[in-house]
């Protein structure tokens, strides 16, 4: 009953302080982006580029869903391979070297994110796995872990579980895109409840996106199968996780991006809520931003004083939308622009930002294959639109 | 709306409480863990050195041949064979797109340095000569493609014996007694341990699906001695089954978890290694009861255990195959760490030592 309250709560303020009126009064950020920007050898593409993120000497990385997936024939099993690649160009553009060829947890790319130490850290959705590459391209530490096998045909996903949570006596993974899990032998499996809490440890179920505080500590969101954060050491050390799925605070639908300030706050892109939801560094909930739309994205700049961007990107099937915010960490809008299309300078429904320095981003975008180097001129114009 | 989120949260309530009832009892350490004494170890940092662009995905088979050199089989895109020297350095892909590699589960080296690889994804254990340019034998069938195979569905009834003479069902390990004969653990359908001679020719078999003695739930590793006895080690039983050279029971050994991998010393003193791995699910309140390396007197006297759970150098990402070289020099390969270790054991010094 309280909760129904909660969710009325919610949708009034959505609909009073939605960006429709935002935008008469938030000041359009002039900025240009660069034509033309990544340099590729002959016979290598780009696919959806979902996955984009700069190292401290400015190296690009950009992990991208691109080749085909592979499904094996076994006796009673099939099992799939391929379809995500992840290239390095240096800050130019221009292609250095591919990483990860083969790699076993490459199925589905997500996101990729450079820790403070340059190591490389992919998220792949599809294989429910968080890979971490130090800088010479080498694997260092796994989580997660890709089912084993697929079914073919894939089932519809069950409607009375759109969490895409374990039903009971399910597998314990992978059930959002009908895949089998591993079988963890030897002992029962713990309970994984409420629905979306997920199971204790690194058992993602599509999981989104990685994130670190200052300590190394990891922080990621998972994601569209299970609706919670799950934190851990940065030795890979299990802490613990928060959230279910839900509409309250503290509750999620579909977390797709995560990003920790230089205090440690955790902030949440709580993208089928719209809205980001900020915790302190033990998962306790802080406060939430409503006004901005559906936070495909987010990032944090570096530096003394930091900024949050986020972006309200448009479906992969229309023009809606498309904007970026840049906020304070308080949640207080500074500016906005961009749009959806396919024009240079506009979004095709952005997937990752990285976000360099205050007026220094990269954007990923899922439907126009591509990434933008974005350079803000905030004080050129300042006119509000 | 009010009446639908009630009954979202009575179908949420009914979910927790299924889970609860399925979950039993909570889980629980191998008996011997509390009183087996800890073997301290190291982990040789950097074992393997990995040319740039090539990598190992899940470490699935780890063996070793007369030389040292190192053989790992691990699942990739879609299963690799590497070769390596004693130092751990690259030396080649061996079987590259052959036909038998889809789901890598096992790799060892006999007495010849012949090399053997299990493959459950296509049902096939592969005979390569000592340089890996040959295969010499080939033991089942990949199943002829007609089609795309739909995965086992849930509930599917296991097959029941008499199981086929020379088909498997997932099988998963292979070892070999003196003589050559072959045993193979056979597997996650099949519920058997079975014997061909040294020319793959069928010879017996012993196993159902079952918790009985003789009944098998998931044999997933096995091991011969220098006798011939025969050492399966039935995983979903948590539990080490021995039997003679001829496939009559002899012993239960039940007090070192669920092993998910055995291997045995050669040597006139031999031992028996037994991994109670951490669940390949990446369940943290399971690995924190399991993940220790038993070391046995072949009549299943615990002599010590080492390791435990966790992604660090020396911690253990649920291993699925050890090779023991000596006593005190094993190999370990990690499904969910997508790594191999090479373990130096060092049960001279005081107990009191970390096991890092």
């Amino acid at each position: 009953m309280k909760r129904s309250l909660q969710l009325v709560a919610v949708a009034a303020v959505l609909l009073m302080g939605s960006p429709l009126l935002a935008q008469l009064t938030v000041p359009e950020i002039p900025y240009d982006s660069a034509p033309n920007l990544l340099t590729m050898p002959a016979d290598i593409y780009l696919g959806e580029a979902v996955g984009v993120a700069t190292n401290s000497k400015g190296n690009l990385f950009v992990y991208t869903r691109t080749g085909h997936p592979t499904v094996v024939e076994g006796t009673n099993r099939a099992f799939r391979f391929g379809s995500s690649r992840l290239f390095e160009f240096d800050p130019s553009g221009k292609f250095v070297r591919e990483l990860g060829q083969g790699v076993y947890g490459f199925l589905f790319a997500h996101t990729v994110r450079l820790d403070p130490q340059d190591n490389i850290w992919v998220v792949d959705e599809g294989a429910n796995m968080v890979i971490k590459f130090n800088p010479q391209g080498q694997i260092v530490m796994t989580m997660g872990r890709k089912p084993e096998a697929i079914r073919i045909p894939t089932p519809v996903i069950n409607a009375a579980n759109p969490g895409g949570a374990p039903l009971p006596g399910a597998a314990p993974a992978g059930g959002g895109r009908g895949e089998g899990a591993g079988r963890g032998a030897g002992a029962p499996a713990a309970a994984p409840a409420p629905i979306g809490a997920g199971v204790l440890g690194d058992n993602f179920n599509r999981p989104t996106d990685v994130a670190w505080d200052a300590a190394g500590n990891i922080f990621i969101s998972d994601g569209y199968g299970n609706s919670r954060v799950a934190k851990f050491d940065k030795n890979g050390v299990f802490l613990k996780s928060w959230g279910s799925y839900g509409a309250g605070p503290g509750q999620f639908n579909t977390l797709h991006s995560i990003a920790v300030d230089a205090k440690g706050m955790v902030y949440v892109g709580d993208r089928g809520n719209r809205r980001i939801q900020v915790f302190d560094n033990d998962g306790n909930f802080k406060t939430m931003f409503l006004n901005v739309g559906a936070p495909w994205a987010i990032c944090i700049t570096p530096g003394p004083r930091q900024y949050l961007y986020t972006s309200n990107s448009n479906g992969t099937a229309d023009f809606e939308n498309g904007e970026i915010y840049k906020m304070e960490l308080d949640g207080k809008i500074v500016g906005k622009f961009g749009k959806g299309g396919k024009l240079l300078k506009e979004f095709g429904s952005v997937h990752e930002i990285d976000c360099r320095n205050e007026n220094e981003l990269y954007v990923g975008e899922i439907t126009n294959w591509r990434v933008q180097k974005l350079t803000l001129r905030p004080g050129q114009a300042g006119t509000t639109k | 709306m009010r009446r639908g989120f009630a009954s979202c949260l009575a179908i949420a309530v009914l979910f927790s409480a299924g889970l609860l009832y399925a979950q039993g009892p909570a889980p629980e350490r191998a008996k011997a863990y509390a009183t087996a004494r800890e073997i301290p170890y190291q982990s040789v940092p950097n074992f393997l050195k990995m040319p740039t662009g090539v990598y190992t995905g899940e470490g699935i088979g780890v063996a070793t041949n007369s030389k040292g050199h190192v053989f790992v089989y691990h699942r990739s895109s879609p299963s690799k064979l590497y070769h390596f020297d004693q130092n751990g350095n690259f030396i080649k892909e061996i079987g590259k797109g052959l036909y038998g590699f889809a789901f890598a589960h096992a790799v060892r080296v006999d007495k010849e340095d012949n090399i053997w690889a299990v493959d459950e994804g296509t049902d096939t254990v592969i005979k390569f000569n000592p340089d890996g340019t040959r295969v010499l034998m080939v033991l089942g069938r990949r199943p002829e493609s007609h089609g795309l195979m739909p995965t086992e569905a849930p509930g599917t009834p296991a097959p029941q014996a008499p199981y086929p003479q020379y088909r498997f069902g997932r099988v998963t390990d292979i070892a070999w007694d003196a003589a050559g004969n072959i045993f193979l653990s056979d597997g996650y359908i099949h519920s058997r341990v079975v014997k061909y001679d040294k020319n793959g020719k069928f010879v017996k078999d012993v196993g159902t699906r079952g918790t009985l003695p003789n009944q098998l739930n998931t044999p997933h590793g096995i091991a011969v001695d220098a006798n011939g006895n025969v050492y399966a080690a039935d995983r979903g039983n948590r539990r080490i089954q021995v039997f003679s050279n001829d496939l009559t029971l002899r012993a239960i050994y039940d007090n070192v978890g669920a092993p998910w991998s055995v291997c045995i010393t050669p040597g006139p003193h031999q031992y028996l290694y037994s991994s109670n791995s951490n669940p390949d699910n990446n369940n943290s309140v399971l690995a924190a009861v399991s993940g220790e390396i038993y070391k046995m007197e072949l009549d299943g006297t615990v002599v010590g255990r080492f390791g435990k759970a966790g992604k660090q150098l020396g911690e253990f990402q649920t291993v699925h195959a050890i090779d023991c070289r000596n006593e005190n020099e094993l190999y370990v390969a990690e499904i969910t760490g997508w790594r191999v270790q090479k373990l130096m054991l060092k049960p001279q010094t005081p107990q009191t030592a970390s096991a890092r």
